[in-house]
């Protein structure tokens, strides 16, 4: 790897690794962690910051496809690595289904674990299609949220295990089906 | 009362829902200006100490620092949220008073450099002994937190409604039960920030706010500017939950950062920080005594409580005449007695949380209620049933309950838990208990924090010249609960157009008319009245505008999903779209306004406006809990929760409020507190070791709302948000006694307090030791 030093003797490295399926190459210190060249460097921040402790799961992204908290990943580890983000999972202007079905179980409150949460989702999902509800629990268990009490983040990624991305019911005022 | 409705009462997709699914929605940390600063402040390492010195030399000296500034550099003026204890400095003066108050700030070209330069402040101080439990706070020879407030008294209340020692005398029971509450914290997702900028003499603030409305009020109240001046942006929020309601030193020092500097400024919190500036919920000791008839009606009850307030007001005024005043809505008496300390502490400070202070005083009333019910051999839910609260009632501190099917929530709670059948000997496996809990709250204060006659809420309407959109401009911002999205609905109901044609722009004090804030469970009620007013004008002109190229009456024309017909007579009808465009094009602008303000309310006693509101909503939740007697482990195994709310305007985002108040309540009872050592650090300043629900902790939960109409509110709706945080504490206890015949006097109802009651319960049974 390519590296310079600065005026006070501190090296700086060249990283190149692939972001949604771009390359990239961008100079890092390190200990510029991959959450910081995300947000910082290359503009993407639907990766969330919420605690930098890898506690929360915000910062949730996939590196060759596992979830990782970004923020504990330092940037040299992602050398040559395929990242995807929050931004890398639509298809263009068209929702994946485990998007489309989020919105429309009201599985997003304030947002902030959303990005997170479906990348969690996604990785499950990958390697295993048909999750029951407790594997549902498991995969997102890093991921906090405070708004929703994940019932209808679960119901959401269990309708895409299914095959649905909207609620069984159109629910009228009334009980929750 | 059932309405005819085509929007509201719909489960449409969230408005913001794609933006948050995409990464495409910007909160205030992922902003960013050309030429941008960093800015962090210094905070204090100890409880309680004077100031003798600052040197800021060597960090001004540092590459890369742009401003350091401290107590010198800002406006001396006290603030606060609360008007009657503005206590407040943007920085230490002579003393710091707890640790994580606020010294100097920093503002640098990068975060790195920021962290760098804190370090280089040196700050000589003189420790002084610091208060650390409110309990001795009053204490004789305690150090003084303020010396304006004597014994450290921040706030007493003394309030008697009828004579509760005639209550008490004709009563066949008076039993007085103590609880002791936990320090939690809201702990959004997203730590606060805030960017400041100055064009001239105007300041932008973008920031993680509750209330563009207040912050732009005491910016520029601290800072002699006009309100025109000051402009609050709030982004994207990730959750507030109560405490992003008042301005904290990110915007404070960073517009005068951003003011040295010329430059933009950046400031945030860390999650450390977040929980040092705290303004969570407050620990409080309750005292509560009941007295009863042989059949269970409650005669009278007296409250009495000490509050932990930490070392600032915040909002703890409102919380601590919350704490007493809310305990009458949910039961019926005509006694009450409500007493009430908050104490000044070397701690953060505390202020609101959802339910306000409400929640801790309703884990005792209601585990106190049970202890009752078990003495008198009374069932739980008929004792409940019994007092339950009626409409068209007054509590005994003055506040009018119009809608209200309280035991109508009872009652199916009742049937949908199965709660008959599991009463009965042997109806639930061992170790498995049942609890319930009832909660009530406000749709919305009916006094704005500081005295003003402005409309609590206001809204404009602005058709698209071609009629194909229409945008709501209003102040009311969306944290999370999903206000852009009803209030959208609301509108188009109102309009007789479609939801998906909205669209939004909210939050910014310069476009957008104003709103208090999403506090007090408000925005459903009070910005719904203003959307309706707004949304029924346009129609007014687009049916007189239809009028005129119909050549009928205005009052024979409908609309209704965007077309407008003749009420007598077929076939005559035009679209929206094109009347709306005709409209633009003779008369200009297709425009509708509306502001709410609510009416006179509450009584006339000191503290009567605290907990006056429109309009009122019920709820009732059961819990069944399995607990492990080797261990105390709690296993929630099924809650049900039935709600009075009034009209629902969207039950997939009520029913997620819900849900999210559950989880946040349940945290609360088992596992969430804020943890000092005893030189006042916080021992669990993190998301691993102050612990909130994970997906796998939470428990199933059936969410139902019964029928009810609020004649008083737009399409009869009332809150959700809230009051759903209300019962769940009270509920847990209850439940935990029902399991294990052990009752836990306080917050929370750790694993480790249930296993040494239970310990001692055995101890008692066997006479001495196991």
């Amino acid at each position: 790897m390519n590296t310079i030093q600065d005026k006070e003797g501190v090296k700086r490295y060249m990283l190149s690794l692939t972001v949604n399926g771009d390359p990239h190459t961008v100079v890092v210190k390190a200990n510029t962690t991959l959450s910081q060249v995300l947000r910082n460097e290359l503009a993407l921040t639907g990766t969330k910051q919420g605690c930098e402790l890898g506690d929360c799961g915000s910062c949730t992204v996939l590196m060759d496809g596992k979830p990782v908290n970004s923020c504990m990943v330092l940037a040299l580890e992602a050398e040559g690595r395929e990242v995807t983000t929050i931004e890398g999972v639509a298809e263009g202007a068209k929702l994946s289904d485990l998007q489309e079905s989020f919105v429309n179980h009201g599985a997003v409150q304030c947002g902030y674990c959303s990005p997170g949460m479906v990348l969690s989702a996604k990785a499950l999902l990958a390697r295993n299609p048909h999750p029951s509800e407790l594997e549902v629990r498991e995969a997102i268990s890093g991921n906090l949220c405070r708004c929703t009490g994940y019932v209808h983040i679960v119901e959401a990624i269990l309708a895409v295990s299914e095959g649905r991305t909207t609620p069984p019911e159109e629910a009228n005022a009334g009980g929750e089906a | 009362m059932s309405i005819n409705t085509k929007i509201i009462g719909r489960s449409v997709p969230r408005i913001d829902g794609r933006d948050k699914v995409t990464g495409a929605a910007k909160y205030t940390g992922d902003i960013k200006f050309p030429n941008m600063l960093f800015g962090k402040i210094l905070t204090s390492p100890h409880a309680h100490a004077r100031i003798i010195s600052i040197d800021t030399s060597a960090a001004e000296a540092l590459p890369g620092v742009k401003a350091v500034i401290t107590h010198k550099d800002v406006p001396d003026i006290k603030y606060g949220i609360s008007p009657a204890r503005w206590d407040e400095n943007i920085f230490c003066i002579d003393k710091v008073r707890f640790v994580g108050d606020k010294v100097a700030a920093v503002a640098c070209t990068d975060e790195e450099t920021c962290y760098k330069a804190l370090k280089l402040i040196k700050v000589e101080y003189e420790v002084l002994p610091a208060v650390l439990d409110f309990r001795k706070a009053m204490d004789a020879g305690m150090p003084q937190v303020h010396d304006e407030y004597p014994k450290n008294i921040n706030v007493e209340i003394h309030q008697e409604f009828g004579d509760i020692e005639k209550a008490f005398k004709e009563a066949h029971l008076v039993r007085t039960d103590a609880f002791l509450g936990n320090r939690a914290y809201q702990s959004p997702i997203e730590p606060h920030s805030a960017t400041s900028l100055w064009d001239g003499d105007k300041l932008t603030v973008y920031s993680s706010t509750q209330s563009p409305h207040y912050f732009q009020y005491y910016i520029a109240r601290e800072f002699g500017m006009d309100m025109g001046n000051v402009r609050v942006v709030k982004p994207y929020v990730g959750g507030g939950f109560g405490g992003k309601m008042e301005p904290t030193g990110l915007e404070f020092a960073g517009a005068v950062l951003a003011k040295l500097t010329g430059r933009p400024v950046r400031m945030f919190f860390d999650r450390h920080e977040m929980f040092a500036h705290n303004r969570g919920r407050h620990a409080q000791y309750m005292e509560i005594t009941t007295g009863v008839t042989k059949d269970g009606k409650i005669l009278g009850a007296h409250s009495n409580f000490m509050m932990d307030g930490g070392a600032y007001t915040s909002l703890g005024i409102a919380t601590a005449y919350y704490a007493g005043a809310l305990l009458p809505l949910t039961y019926e008496f005509d006694h009450y007695k409500f007493d009430l300390f908050r104490l000044y502490t070397n701690l953060p400070a505390c202020g609101a949380q959802r339910g306000h202070g409400a929640p801790q005083p309703k884990y005792a009333f209601e585990s106190h209620l049970d202890n009752v019910a078990t003495e008198l051999g009374i069932d739980p839910m008929d004792i409940r049933i019994l007092n339950a609260r009626r409409p068209e009632t007054v509590t005994p501190n003055d506040f009018a309950i119009h809608s209200c099917e309280l035991t109508q929530c009872l009652t199916r709670a009742r049937i949908i838990s199965n709660w008959d059948a599991k009463k009965k000997e042997g109806g639930m496996p061992k170790g498995h208990g049942i609890g319930v809990s009832t909660g009530s709250f406000v749709s919305g204060a009916g006094y704005p924090i500081y005295r003003t006659d402005l409309p609590h809420s206001a809204v404009v309407i602005k058709v698209n010249e071609d009629g194909t959109s229409a945008t709501l401009y209003t102040g009311a911002p969306d944290i999370g609960q999903g206000s852009d999205t009803v209030l959208c609905q609301m509108a188009a109901e109102a309009m007789g157009f479609h939801y998906e044609k909205m669209k939004i722009i909210a939050a910014d004090t310069e476009t957008c008319p104003m709103d208090l804030g999403a506090y007090a469970s408000r925005l459903t009620l009070m910005t719904g009245a203003a959307c309706k007013s707004a949304g029924e004008e346009i129609k007014k002109s687009l049916l007189e505008m239809a009028s005129s190229m119909l050549h009928l009456p205005p009052d024979d024309l409908e609309c209704e999903d965007a077309i407008i017909y003749s009420k007598s007579r077929d076939g005559k009808a035009l679209t929206f779209q094109e009347v709306a465009r005709k409209h633009f094009v003779l008369k200009g602008p297709l425009i509708g306004k509306g502001s709410y303000n609510p009416p006179k309310l509450g009584g006339k006693f000191k503290g009567s406006p605290v907990g006056t509101s429109p309009a009122y909503s019920f709820g009732v939740q059961v819990g069944e809990v399995k607990i492990d007697e080797e261990t105390g482990e709690i296993e929630a195994v099924g809650f049900w929760d039935v709600h009075d709310c009034g009209t629902v305007v969207n039950p997939r985002l009520l029913h997620g409020q819900v849900h999210g108040a559950l989880s946040m309540g349940m945290g609360e009872s088992v596992w969430e507190e804020v943890l000092f050592d005893d030189e006042g650090r916080i021992k669990n300043p993190d998301l691993a070791n102050y612990r909130i629900l994970t997906a796998l902790d939470m428990p199933p939960v059936e969410s139902e709302i019964v029928e009810s109409y609020e004649d008083i509110a737009p399409w009869g709706v009332k809150e959700i948000g809230e009051g759903s945080t209300n019962p769940t504490m009270g509920c847990f206890s209850n439940a935990i006694y029902d399991a294990m015949g052990v009752r836990v006097y306080s917050l929370p109802l750790s694993y480790e307090k249930v296993w040494r009651a239970l310990k001692e319960k055995r101890e008692r049974e066997h006479g001495g030791k196991e």
